[in-house]
């Protein structure tokens, strides 16, 4: 048993819990951090592509010691069906500059480092350490945790629960929920491998310049998912993510989806020849504003993916995570340094910082996209990628057809398909859910 | 519908690393005669492959190659059907990439 006592216990050694270490260790507070895996980002899983800004405010020399892969000077949106796509692509010279704001990075590289910056700032990090269980006092408080490492129990004066997705000790505890199917993503990712020079030729880069490929449609034959292409240095990160109800319903196979999309004729040249050397999968929080439980409590506050806060529409999630850590962080040594208790009353005030923030106005943005693509995927995701690939195919083949003719049976294309109704329907929701 | 070469997904596994904490399943399956569709559903949804039917067409797991998705438990755990915890610390798989 530790008979010392911290000021705070951070549950996790990912985005959310470092950024919330290091932010109340910086301040002088004792902190330690528990997280269960061999090493810090040994359990985590991300596309990923890094947000700078976010980062910058952690730790302001980031770009100069942190593992990078490569700046995104290009971003492609593809809108898929079986054998075509339609592309969206931005490719900006501006974003060669000096302070870039957006890198892919590898997971497992970065939580390590960053970790070691937690370490550096003064908190305790122990791996390889399950957290099993809360403690509460008498009076229900949280005032600590039990671990599978050593009898007894752990304690400090506020636990900050940065437990990632699944949060199962919160939901043990009675916190909040236990996610659901209908709220959160399955996504399955190889690590493909070749040689630098090959992966800049194929996606036409220069030196460290990186390219993100979002790609959406049949291949996720229905349901709400998406897939992804991203460059790193050596490697290539490509993946594909389905909610887990859509799964469930259809008797879809992750390992299915992920092999058709690698086979698509779009996708297979550009990881020809590659040498894959992982295979993961994790949950992604896709339920949005709404599915946002309790933030804080007795003792208690939660943070990142634990508290559902993911913006699946722009795949941003690493850096609401890193910015909910590092608020809570803020929050929590405000209570102390005015020498008042961690109660639900004091800690009250994460939740205002975090309302003022990105994080919850972003949220609150798109609070009904969410359930919008889930009620209608067969649309969004089947229907619309393969009239609009049809479309584009009778746009640019020339084939004696008179345009006036081409144009006509391009739109009777769209009402057959989904009815004026249906599509003046779709397009007047898809638009109020934007607002 | 075109047919599809089938996914052997022990392959795939067979890049990760894991340390098996040989004795301790983290994920259990409760006894039952005749599976329940959640079970049943796991048998698809698993991107590792663990759940299998026996020979008695009850749904059976092997934990050894579980990546610690926890789709598993959304759909199973509210109905019973399994209980499911977290590796011991530092057991189960170690990304190396993530
Ligand atoms: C395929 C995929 C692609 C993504 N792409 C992007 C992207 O490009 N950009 C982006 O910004 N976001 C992306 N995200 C989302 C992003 O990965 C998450 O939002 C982010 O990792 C959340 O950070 P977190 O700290 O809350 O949780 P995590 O990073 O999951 O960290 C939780 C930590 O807690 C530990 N832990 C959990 N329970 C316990 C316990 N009981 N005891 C001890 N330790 C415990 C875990 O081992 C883990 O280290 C992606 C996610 C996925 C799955
Ligand atoms: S946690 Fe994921 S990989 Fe492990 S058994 Fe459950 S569904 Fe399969």
């Amino acid at each position: 048993m530790i008979e010392e006592r911290f000021d705070a216990i951070v549950v996790g050694a990912g985005m959310a819990g470092n950024a919330a270490a290091l932010t109340m260790a910086k301040r002088g507070m004792k902190v330690l951090q528990l997280e269960r895996g061999e090493y810090p980002g040994s359990k985590n899983v991300q596309g990923a592509i890094l947000y700078a800004d976010m980062m910058e405010k952690l730790v302001p020399e980031f770009r100069e010691e942190a593992p990078l892969e490569r700046h995104l000077i290009e971003q492609r949106f593809w809108m898929m069906d079986d054998r075509s796509h339609v592309g969206m692509h931005y490719r900006s010279e501006d974003f060669n500059e000096e302070r870039p704001n957006r890198y892919t990075i590898i997971r497992a590289q970065f939580d390590k480092w960053f970790s070691s910056k937690v370490r550096e700032a003064g908190a305790t990090v122990l791996c390889e350490t399950t957290v099993t269980e809360l403690v509460r006092d008498e009076r229900e408080r949280i005032v600590g945790v039990r671990t599978d490492r050593r009898d007894g129990e752990i304690h400090a004066d506020v636990v900050v629960l940065a437990e990632g997705v699944n949060g199962l000790l919160g939901t043990r505890a009675g916190l909040r929920a236990r996610p659901r199917p209908d709220n959160v993503a399955l996504a399955v990712k190889e690590m493909h491998f070749l040689p630098r020079e090959t992966i800049e030729a194929r996606f036409n880069l220069k030196g460290d310049e990186g390219v993100v490929i979002e790609a959406a449609g049949t291949i996720s034959r229905g349901m709400t998912g998406m897939g992804f292409i991203y460059a790193n240095k050596e490697c290539i990160s490509l993946g594909i993510g389905c909610l887990v109800a859509d799964f469930q319903r259809t008797g879809q196979t992750p390992y299915g989806l992920l092999d058709q999309f690698k086979r698509h004729p779009s996708v297979a040249p550009l990881i020809a020849g590659s040498e894959v050397k992982e295979y993961s999968a994790h949950l992604i929080p896709e339920g949005g504003y709404k599915s946002i439980p309790q933030l804080y409590g007795e003792g208690w506050v939660v943070v990142g993916d634990a508290a559902q806060l993911n913006n699946a529409i722009h795949r941003e999630g690493s850096n609401l995570a890193m910015t909910s850590g590092r608020i809570a962080a803020e929050a929590i040594d405000l209570v102390k340094s005015r020498g008042e208790p961690m109660s639900a009353t004091n800690l009250a005030i994460y939740k205002k910082m975090l309302d003022d923030s990105f994080v919850i106005k972003d949220l609150k943005k798109y609070k009904d996209l969410p359930p919008l693509m889930h009620t209608h995927s067969q649309n969004f995701f089947l229907t619309y990628p393969q009239l609009i690939s049809k479309a584009m195919q009778n746009f640019v083949r020339v084939d004696g057809t008179p345009k006036a003719e081409k144009e006509k049976a391009t739109l009777k294309s769209f009402a057959k398909a989904r009815s004026w109704t249906g599509l003046f329907g779709d397009a007047y929701r898809f638009a109020r859910a934007w607002r | 519908m075109n047919v599809e070469p089938p996914v052997r997904v022990e392959d795939k596994l067979y890049y990760n690393r894991y340390l098996v904490d040989i004795g301790h399943p983290h994920v259990k399956v409760r006894a039952h005669t005749t599976p329940s569709p959640q079970l049943l559903a796991l048998l698809k949804v698993c991107p590792a492959r663990c759940y299998e039917l026996n020979d008695d067409g009850q749904v059976e797991i092997t934990v050894d190659g579980c990546i610690e998705c926890g789709t598993c438990r959304v759909i199973a755990e509210p109905t019973g059907d399994i209980e499911w915890s977290h590796p011991r610390g530092g057991y189960g798989v170690l990304f190396k990439f993530g």
